[in-house]
């Protein structure tokens, strides 16, 4: 009935014991909150059955945060235990466990705090930034957020029933074969990536459409913002490398579930073939997560250097050159598994090709600048962290391109340096570019100034404490996902620094949440009515702020790249309408919301080979996917007269 | 305090292949260095001259429509593709140079080592001298050494941070890598790639002695009569950790081979 799920799946140690009772207190005092002040009704209408992109994108941000504090806590264990585990003294984990945190905490990084972050940001704002109301396919929109929720709520689900993974993020077999991990541990990893993986090609789908069907009249290909460019070039991205990441996935579960031999290495299963296939996916999911930001980069410069970007049309063509060359490129994760000279080479030189448009971006960001009238804001802080971690991470990105060089620095601390640096001082500096650029468009405050900037530099700092002595001690021949070493190696002095980092980066994520907070009781004096708080450039701030949920009461035509500037440079008023039209948007639905949550059920009856509920979920998935096609009426029109008075401030009767 | 000698390993080689590993590294971060050092001086120097109040005091020039000039942005074209193209180069000869598949030119003949990864210890079988030896290395100075490396456990990486780079362990087939020991010396080798419970304490011990010293070391194993038959490597094959050394006086014939292929038993070799 119950498959292989007994009492025995919630007998945990002390430590998880510890995770679980937090999770489960936050869970209950958030409910006791919502009850206490009723607002499940509204909690109903106003966001579980929204297909809003700008609701969507503001609750992919608040996952995307819990879900950082979640792997901040996974990384603050993983410094603790090896900051003790040195000579005889094994530290406070056992290797299972830590071997189950080191792989949560990648995997839930990735998947949840920077595709989140992401999908977020652009959720937030491609729509606005080229002018629609709406994206291309709103439902689905909906849907690929719940499943990335199903997703990330079925991993965590992994830490109080059973246990996770302990392969690391990627999971290569034999290791996550059944020979070698019988447990559920892999099936939850390979369940929470698969009903998230499939949320993410939608949402590639989605905007990749939205970008080039729903742009406003007159924006062509090469006038619209980079940050849209840069969005177009991932989503690409996102529609050719999700569909291996769920093949790959699929034929991993087949050799666990049903004992095919894909990836095994007895009966002519092949592990090398799937090393080579998720890398092929994860590649380029790399520069998935980094082309946003390079875009966030490009619109925060040109904004506070009161200046046109520098050499757009380069900026599209590196762009477009990362985008290629990132599928030319996975072999360097694997440059020890014994391909010939030549395939090395190849695979090394089409890797340092690449520095070359991404070296070409940070020099036209740099132009802008140039003449230009800098003014310093949180956003540009992080550009600027950027700039100096990015291009040392670049080095020593560089430096593991040539094969032999990479054959002493491969699985070592410094490559875990390397890519920290590359997420962390690209990726993750970039969103929170993009959150204190975007925040007043989309809430109307402006985020409190001098908090952000302690949080810059709590994070620059702990940055820098927590992985300079990584790349130390990946020279020195640490390898990484080492639960104890010897005391005579003398790491421990540096493993200690690192925790400290750590420590302070933690400070950095604790001074967000309080300027989120501080910022929201002082809305009063931050509050942003021009819509246009940093005289930016670009169509999302030719819009009120908070942005209405009809997003533009009139579809003005443009003619230039940097469309508002230039209006405002010509005293042509974009935000006032002059005639005022019925406008058609989508009726919220629930259904996205039933279908991930019947995802959820199918992932983890899987899990737990509990057969007949995966067969009923997947029967309701199906009843689901009917009852929304055959609804004609999805959506409703706001009357040219409602538009009128929402737009005056008024409600509308 | 913390970089006693020999702990900074990746630069402190003690073979002729790591030597040259720490050389080709050297010279990439020369040639890196070319573009971080005048993007550091330029990122500082234009936010200085440029930022909004400053600019505005002194009266700098103000150029905000200017957004494009073809003569500097094929300096930043160009200039990366010329150091792109230089390394490039340089990578093409040191991958063919350094393949870890291509035997060291040396006078003296090379020993042949094959090394099987287990659960979670090494095993080094000398072919040619019939011995084999858990988790211990014993090898001749400036003598090239032949490694066939393959595994009957989960993936692990074969490195010796002091001799060079690594290479996978994988079942069912053989890897191959030649390292040489320039000084004498003992030596620190750690599995490199995850491999389960076991994984940290999955090291070994590496001498690079004299030939005088091989020699004995051969003789006093030769001596300890422990046979690694079928049962016995079965034996050893089951997942422990933490082995301590242990040395085997003779050794099936052809257990390597045996080891490398028992992954193809069922597999239909016809087609």
């Amino acid at each position: 009935m119950l498959g292989r799920l007994t009492l025995d799946a919630f007998k945990h140690d002390m430590i998880v014991m510890g995770g679980v009772a937090t999770m489960i207190l936050g869970l209950l005092s958030l409910i006791f909150v919502i009850t206490y002040l009723k607002r499940w009704r509204w909690l109903w209408k106003e966001w579980i059955t929204t297909v809003d992109p700008k609701k969507i994108g503001v609750m992919y941000i608040i996952v995307a945060l819990v879900m950082l504090l979640r792997g901040g806590a996974d990384a603050l264990m993983m410094r603790a235990q090896q900051a003790l585990s040195s000579g005889t003294s094994h530290g406070i984990l056992s290797s299972d466990h830590f071997q189950q945190i080191f792989t949560a905490h990648g995997s839930m990084m990735i998947f949840f705090v920077a595709m989140g972050l992401m999908f977020g940001l652009i959720n937030l704002i491609v729509p606005l930034q080229i002018g629609a109301r709406d994206v291309a396919f709103p439902f689905m929109n909906a849907t690929s957020f719940w499943l990335f929720l199903m997703g990330a709520i079925l991993m965590n689900t992994s830490l109080v029933i059973g246990e996770f993974a302990a392969t690391g993020w990627l999971a290569y077999p034999p290791l996550s074969g059944l020979a070698y991990s019988p447990g559920v541990g892999v099936d939850y990893w390979i369940w929470s990536l698969q009903i998230a993986g499939i949320g993410s090609l939608l949402s590639g789908v989605n905007f990749f459409t939205t970008i080039l069907k729903l742009r406003r009249q007159g924006m062509k290909l090469m006038k619209m913002p980079l940050f849209t460019w840069s969005v177009l070039n991932a989503m690409v991205l996102v529609i050719f490398a999700f569909p291996i990441l769920t093949a790959t996935l699929a034929l991993l579960t087949l050799d666990r579930t049903i004992g095919t031999h894909f990836f095994t290495a007895t009966e002519g299963g092949n592990p090398m073939m799937y090393v080579n296939l998720i890398w092929a996916w994860g590649h380029p999911e790399v520069y998935i997560l980094i082309l946003p930001a390079f875009g966030i980069f490009s619109e925060v410069v040109a904004t506070f250097s009161r200046k046109r970007l520098f050499g757009y049309t380069s900026m599209v063509f590196a762009l477009a050159a990362i985008t290629l060359l990132s599928f030319t490129v996975w072999l360097h994760h694997f440059f020890t598994m014994g391909a010939g000279a030549d395939v090395n080479a190849f695979f090394g030189i089409s890797t340092m090709i690449i520095s070359i448009p991404t070296g070409v971006k940070v020099f036209n960001w740099l132009f802008t600048m140039y003449k230009g009238r800098i003014v310093l804001t949180t956003p540009m802080l992080w550009f600027l962290g950027f700039v100096a971690t990015f291009t040392i991470g670049g080095v020593a990105g560089v430096l593991m391109s040539v094969p032999p060089a990479d054959f002493q620095l491969h699985n070592s601390l410094f490559l875990v340096a390397h890519f920290h640096t590359m997420i962390i001082g690209g990726v993750v500096f970039g969103y929170f570019a993009g959150i204190a650029y975007w925040f007043p468009k989309i809430f109307g405050v402006k985020l409190n100034e001098r908090i952000g900037r302690y949080v810059f530099w709590s994070w620059l700092i702990g940055f820098c404490t927590a992985f300079i002595p990584l790349y130390a001690l990946g020279l020195m021949g640490a390898t990484r996902r080492l639960d104890h070493y010897d005391a005579s190696l003398g790491w421990q002095g540096l493993f200690i620094v690192a925790g400290v980092g750590v420590l302070i980066i933690m400070l950095g994520i604790g001074l967000q949440v309080l300027q989120f907070l501080i910022s929201f009781m002082q809305r009063r004096w931050n509050r942003d009515r021009t819509g246009d708080p940093w005289n930016a450039r670009t169509l999302e701030w030719a819009t009120r702020s908070p942005v209405p949920f009809y997003n533009f009461a009139e579809l003005t035509p443009i003619s230039d790249r940097d469309a508002f500037w230039e209006a405002k440079q010509r005293g042509i008023d974009l935000r006032t309408p002059k005639t005022y039209t019925d406008i058609q948007l989508p009726k919220n639905t629930p259904i996205g919301f039933f279908i991930a949550l019947l995802a959820f059920v199918i992932g983890f009856a899987i899990v737990w080979h509990i057969w007949w509920l995966a067969i009923v979920a997947f029967l309701g998935v199906i009843a689901m996917l009917i009852i929304r096609l055959s609804d004609d009426e999805t959506e409703y029109i706001v009357p040219a007269a409602d538009v009128r008075k929402f737009e005056a401030g008024e409600q509308p009767a | 305090m913390v970089f006693k000698d020999g702990n900074l390993a990746v630069f402190e080689p003690a073979g002729t292949i790591a030597a040259k590993e720490r050389d080709l590294m050297v010279i990439t971060l020369l040639l890196s260095i070319f573009v971080v050092v005048p993007v550091f001086i330029m990122t500082f120097f234009i936010v200085w001259r440029y930022r909004a109040d400053h600019a505005e005091a002194k009266g700098r020039e103000y150029k905000p429509d200017w957004d494009r000039q073809l003569s500097v942005e094929a300096v930043w074209w160009g200039i990366p593709c010329l150091i792109i193209l230089i390394l490039a180069v340089i990578t093409w000869r040191s991958t063919h140079q350094l393949d870890p598949y291509r035997a060291i030119d040396s006078p003296k003949k090379p020993i042949t080592i094959q090394v099987v990864a287990l659960q979670w210890k090494w095993l080094f079988i000398y072919p040619e001298q019939n011995v084999a030896a858990v988790n211990y290395l014993q090898i001749p100075e400036d003598t090239p050494i032949n490694f066939e490396i393959t595994s009957d456990a989960p993936m692990n990486s074969f490195w010796i941070p002091q001799l060079g780079g690594q290479m996978y362990a994988m079942e069912g087939m053989t890897s191959q890598l030649h390292l040489m020991a320039n000084q004498p010396g003992t030596y620190s080798g750690v599995s490199a790639n995850l491999s389960g419970a076991g994984f940290a304490d999955m090291k070994f011990l590496v001498r690079a002695s004299s030939g005088q010293e091989f020699s004995n070391w051969l003789k006093t194993v030769k001596q300890t009569h422990h046979d690694l038959t079928m049962d016995e490597y079965n034996r050893l094959a089951k997942p422990s950790e933490k082995n301590a050394h242990y040395y085997y006086s003779t050794v099936k014939p052809g257990l390597y081979d045996t080891i490398v292929n028992k992954f193809m038993a069922h597999q239909d070799m016809s087609y």
